[in-house]
């Protein structure tokens, strides 16, 4: 069954000009989202995740940020041509987004219900109070009474501050999630109960999430396809059983094996060497080539065009176009564990 | 009710007041007593022979101990009755009470216009980080900080008073008088108000919940004065009460120039006159009223910031006016 | 525990040195050091050279700016005069510094009853608004430069000594300094050679921008005529005598007011610059 694209990312490129430098921080990323899907966005502090979810929803920083190339298609307009006014109404009742750390997400001298208040009220011509209404609904649903409405934020938890905030963001129903690491900064206990609650809900009311995290094992639980981000660049992108069953980019798989292994008893964890490169001075050839075990010399040299192994399944790598024909590189015994 | 512990804070504080004014006058008092200087002599004079100023010392009480004088001042505190001033042997609680509404009045000016000037010119500048207009006003304000309050005043008398003629030089006998002392006593704290308020705004504009704001769809506008605004002048109450307790410092050299006759002017010339009740009462009275000042100030910031609120309000016994609250959402 | 040093001095320096501002501050704060210094061989004439046939002179050949009221050369008085007004912002702070981190130290390291006890003759203190504390102090102690440093030294003691204390306090928990206990080593040792150094930064940054305020409160007090005492010069007291004469001679009080702001202003700059370059944390 196939449903519709929602949103589609065509060879994005952002970049920050800070007073010294330049910073690139996405370079020709495309993405394509499908509506109730879940689609992990995965990869290394710096990689360009958030900065690709500001993009779409726009709230990039100014004047620091600037879009140079690419198309952002929502519901069949480019949000990169839209003027501010239309992207305000978007913003929180078409698309909304979540962001890392609950204990700063919210107004702290707001009470919390009122938060939520306002993010309907902006998008729907309807009284304070059927407004006030709709919110107590919205706690209801993340599991928080709606006796709680006039608390303040300071007066909840880490895991409930977060379910007010997923309250807030679906509060308008929208087509498109945009979550940034929202489970990175609770307990693992709660990041649990707070990931059932979004997979849930999201489920319930047919939200598309784009669900960035460099946790594979949220990926695993919680996506239906995935997608690798390195120094800005999708590398690697597919269902989740491509991308676990099939891992193509040396980069997937070496996150694959630094996962610790709770069966096999080893000496040494096996990190991925070396660091991720300079976003103000990107190499010419692969940006992944330098940590690479498998480089070869035309990797140093030219960029890896998106290739197509599989259908659904694309990958940017010289070694996988020549590898995939040879068929020496499938799956890995962690990537299977964590399945 | 619910304020039970925010009475116990309050009168906590008061309380604390009470080692303050012992402190202070015990301090005075000791500075007086050991530096040179016989207020006798200085009343009766160069002429006065050696027997009258020891008669005079008798009648001053000068001759008794320290401490004697120190506890009977007390008492007297306690009475209210502080003393009697050597020089015009007026009583020196309604001296201080004729005096001090004009000290209240420049202070209370000024403190308008920095706050009006000062708080607005940090927003400002908060939201134009990064264009000239910050950077303009930053220079601005650290010139107004950097400048003697007294040149700035004697300035503005320059201008505005002889070569422009349109306010007095000096004295308040009509409205017009107030004008520049307040201005000049205000350039300072206005710059501080300024340079505070713009970092404060910076601080919280950086804060994710403003990013969420954003995020959901809300105006530049309000994003920037209902929800950073109002979170970043909290903090900014508590230096208001700072700057008001240094004001009244600053107001002793402005009634000194602008001829004013406030409390501050007074303090002064009993200082040069060594009129010990009068410098006592007046150091006192400025003690009492900065402490009322920050006391003030620290329930206004307890009250109007809800964490803090928490604490002294409380959660499970609810006020009436939080129930009925309650009840009203509910019952929808 | 050197190298560190160095390379965190190193890259203060640096990053201080990217800051215009700072930079022109600095530049200003140290030709005004230069000229109190060299301020016998700078000034034409002695600060207290009368000559009664040239009183309110324009400016010439012979006197630059012009003289006073009392023929005295006015560039001369204002050379000199930055001396008396450095000596007085810098006596200040350095002497504030010393009572407050005395104080805060004693109060921070030891803590207990000894902080709850020094901690609140601070409080008192700080009751008194700071001009106030200043004034009444130098009119008891008697009119004279020296009396107007210790009185200003006293007033800002206590803020000094809070500052101290709270920076002793983040610091003297931590493991570094347990250790320290453990090898045994004495308190003051302690003190001396762990806890400040690590307290040392926001104190410098304070204490410049503290120069500023002094320099001002010293010429205040000058004004009001419990600092410098005439014939000495120093810009408050310039100003203070200039004042009685403003309607004719407005030069009077513009040169020394200047020369204050000037001051003022590139130590602020240099104490703003400071701040940022120590800790790019906190610039916003």
């Amino acid at each position: 069954m196939e449903s519709n694209v929602l949103l589609e990312v065509k060879d994005l490129k952002v970049e920050y000009h800070t007073d010294e430098t330049v910073v690139h921080a996405v370079n020709g990323v495309s993405l394509t989202l499908r509506e109730g899907e879940t689609l992990g966005l995965v990869g290394e502090t710096g990689a360009g995740k958030t900065t690709i979810a500001r993009t779409i929803l726009g709230i990039l920083p100014k004047p620091q940020g600037h879009v140079t190339q690419g198309e952002i298609i929502f519901e069949g307009r480019n949000l990169l041509e839209l003027s501010e006014k239309e992207m305000r109404k978007i913003r929180g009742d078409k698309i909304a987004m979540i962001f890392q750390d609950p204990m700063t997400a919210l107004n702290p001298i707001e009470r919390v219900g009122d938060q939520i208040t306002e993010a309907i009220r902006l998008h729907n011509k309807i009284s304070h109070a059927e407004a006030v209404l709709r919110s107590m609904d919205m706690l209801e649903m993340v599991g928080i009474p709606k006796e709680r409405y006039p608390e303040f934020p300071h007066q909840f938890s880490g895991g409930m501050k977060q379910r007010v905030v997923i309250a807030m963001a679906l509060a308008c129903n929208p087509k498109l999630l945009l979550a940034d690491e929202p489970t990175t900064a609770l307990d693992v206990t709660i990041q649990a109960q707070v990931l059932a609650l979004m997979r849930d809900l999201t489920k319930r009311l047919g939200t598309s999430v784009i669900l960035i995290t460099h946790d594979l094992g949220v990926v695993a639980s919680t996506c239906q396809s995935v997608a690798v981000a390195y120094a800005g660049e999708i590398v690697e992108y597919g269902t989740v059983y491509h991308i676990f069953n099939n891992p193509l980019h040396p980069y997937t798989k070496g996150l694959f094996d630094s996962l610790p292994d709770l069966d096999v008893s080893k000496k040494r964890l096996k990190p991925i060497r070396g660091m991720m490169p300079d976003p103000t001075n990107l190499p010419e050839g692969c940006t992944f080539c330098e940590r690479c075990d498998y480089a070869m010399e035309i990797c140093a040299r030219k960029k890896p065009a998106v290739y197509e192994p599989e259908q659904g399944h694309t990958v940017r790598c010289f070694l996988a176009e020549r590898r995939v024909t040879d068929g020496a590189f499938a799956g890995s015994a962690a990537s299977e564990k964590v399945l | 009710m619910g304020y039970e512990r925010l009475t116990r804070y309050i009168i906590r504080r008061l309380l604390w007041m009470i080692p303050v004014v012992l402190g202070v006058t015990f301090i005075v008092m000791l500075l007086l007593e050991l530096t040179p200087g016989d207020p006798a002599r200085q009343l009766l004079g160069h002429f006065a022979t050696e027997e009258q100023i020891e008669q005079a010392r008798e009648e001053m009480g000068l001759n008794r101990p320290l401490i004697t004088r120190y506890f009977d001042y007390l008492y007297g505190v306690t009475k209210g009755d502080l003393g009697v001033s050597y020089f015009t042997k007026g009583n020196v609680w309604d001296d201080i009470m004729v005096r001090f509404p004009y000290t209240l009045l420049i202070v209370t000016i000024s403190m308008f216009i920095a706050i009006c000037t000062g708080i607005p010119i940090g927003v400002y500048a908060a939201t134009h980080q990064y264009t000239w207009k910050d950077n303009a006003s930053i220079v601005a304000s650290l010139f107004c900080v950097s400048m003697p309050n007294f040149w700035f005043a004697l300035i503005l008398v320059n201008i505005f008073a002889i070569k422009l003629g349109w306010v007095p030089s000096l004295g308040v006998e009509t409205w017009k008088g107030w004008i520049l002392p307040s201005v000049a006593l205000s350039i300072g704290y206005s710059a501080t108000l300024a340079r505070q308020t713009r970092s404060s705004m910076l601080e919280q504009i950086r804060q994710d919940y403003v990013t969420t704001a954003r995020a959901k769809g809300q105006t530049e506008r309000v994003v920037i004065y209902k929800h950073a605004l109002k979170n970043a002048l909290i903090p900014i109450i508590t230096i208001v009460g700072s700057v008001f307790g240094a004001s009244l410092g600053g107001a002793v050299i402005a009634e000194t120039i602008f001829a004013i006759p406030g409390l501050g002017s007074y303090t002064l010339s009993a200082l040069t006159s060594r009129d010990y009740p009068v410098v006592q009462g007046s150091v006192l009275y400025f003690a009492v009223m900065y402490s009322v000042i920050l006391l003030l100030v620290d329930i206004v910031y307890s009250m109007v910031d809800p964490r803090i609120r928490s604490q002294f309000v409380g959660t499970k016994k609810r006020s009436k006016k939080e129930k009925k609250q309650r009840s009203e959402v509910l019952s929808q | 525990m050197k190298s560190k040093k160095r390379s965190r001095l190193g890259e203060t320096w640096h990053r201080l040195k990217k800051n215009k501002a700072a930079v022109i501050g600095l530049v200003v704060v140290i030709i005004v050091l230069l000229v109190a210094i060299f301020a016998p061989l700078l000034a034409p004439y002695p600060y207290d050279q009368q000559d009664l046939s040239n009183v309110y002179a324009k400016p010439s050949r012979e006197h630059l700016l012009g003289t006073d009221k009392f023929g005295r050369d006015n560039l001369s008085r204002l050379i000199w005069g930055s001396r008396n007004s450095l000596i007085m912002g810098l006596g200040c702070v350095a002497l504030g510094t010393l009572f407050g981190i005395t104080v805060g130290s004693i109060a921070g390291y030891f803590g207990g009853r000894v902080d709850i006890v020094i901690m609140r003759i601070m409080d008192v203190f700080s009751c008194v608004p700071m001009l106030l504390m200043c004034v009444v102090i130098a009119a008891i102690l008697g009119p004279s430069i020296q009396n107007a440093i210790l009185a200003i030294a006293i007033s800002t003691t206590p803020s000094c000594a809070r500052l101290i204390r709270a920076n002793i306090l983040t610091v003297r928990d931590k493991e570094f300094v347990e250790a320290a206990k453990a090898i045994d080593a004495k308190s003051p040792h302690i003190i001396l050679r762990h806890i400040l150094p690590n307290a040392i930064a926001p104190t410098i940054v304070a204490t410049t921008m503290n120069i500023g305020n002094s320099i001002i409160s010293g010429a205040t007090l000058s004004f009001i005529g419990l600092g410098a005492q005439p014939p000495l010069a120093e810009w408050g007291a310039m100003l203070s005598e200039g004042r009685n004469y403003m309607r004719q001679h407005m030069e009077l009080v513009l040169y020394p007011g200047i020369c204050i702001m000037i001051t003022v202003l590139a130590f602020n700059l240099l104490g703003d610059g400071l701040r940022d370059a120590l800790d790019p944390r906190l610039k916003n």
